[in-house]
């Protein structure tokens, strides 16, 4: 299977670069990060809030099918549309705190384009934990992720 | 692969996931861990073992009480855990992709 998606992650550093091409033009996939109801449907949350634009924040939380909730918030510094979104990101309740995201879209050709995701923990540790516990991304989500592992290897 | 299929299955549970989730910044006592949960102790403890067992925790005695804590090495052994992580945001964005495809035809 091709690696779409790569991720870009150097030992001893408290960042990491996600990189993925799309076969979508730039408006459309920028748009997906900027309607409700399309982030709500990738991303597999709910959507309370999400303000596009500088100073706006946004605000999402995911039900697992045992009805726990879990929330996500964070704050946007830069919106620049079909260009660069730059926020913060927070999973509540847990104990990694704030990362700072710097998302920049690309045009490839008329029908592709580039999503630059660089993301930077407040520390080492704290990134390497976060790889090494992908779960923590959100403990349902991650549930569902393993149980996919689980499931293969059956 | 037994060893890798038992981890991932002892992963597989949200109560086991949200324990390394919460040791994962800290040493704590079964105790300490059990009061994160509602369950009752003895299926927390339950947990423990079982993911003990799997060399995922560590314990440590130290005086009367037994201290938890993440074996790192073990979790970078059992797999390479950037690929799990990969993994989702290669699915979120395959369904990114495909939404915005039906979106797009829709228009």
């Amino acid at each position: 299977m091709e690696r779409k998606t790569k991720i870009h992650a150097e030992d001893g550093k408290q960042e990491l670069v996600i990189t993925r091409e799309f076969d979508l033009p730039l408006d459309l996939l920028f748009t997906a990060y900027t309607e409700p109801g399309i982030v709500e449907q990738w991303m597999g949350t709910k959507v309370l809030k999400l303000e596009n634009k500088k100073h706006g924040s946004y605000q999402f939380v995911t039900t697992d099918p045992k009805g726990n909730k879990y929330g996500f918030n964070g704050v946007i510094h830069e919106f620049s549309p079909n260009r660069k979104i730059t926020r913060t990101f927070e999973m509540e309740n847990t104990p990694f705190g704030v990362q700072l995201e710097f998302l920049e879209f690309e045009q490839l050709t008329g029908d592709t384009s580039l999503l630059t995701m660089h993301v930077v923990y407040r520390s080492v540790e704290l990134r390497d934990q976060i790889l090494k516990l992908p779960f923590a991304q959100g403990i349902n989500m991650a549930h569902n992720r393993i149980q996919d592992i689980v499931n293969k290897l059956k | 692969m037994n060893l890798r299929r038992d981890v991932f299955q002892s992963l597989a549970d949200p109560t086991r996931s949200a324990i390394l989730l919460i040791l994962s910044s800290q040493t704590m006592t079964a105790g300490a861990i059990a009061s994160n949960f509602d369950t009752a102790r003895p299926t927390v403890s339950k947990h423990l073992q079982i993911l003990t067992a799997c060399e995922l925790l560590d314990q440590e005695q130290n005086g009367r009480e037994i201290y938890y804590h993440i074996n790192a090495k073990k979790m970078k052994e059992v797999a390479d855990f950037i690929e799990p992580f990969r993994k989702m945001w290669d699915d979120r964005f395959n369904k990114l992709e495909t939404i915005m495809k039906k979106y797009k035809s829709k228009k």
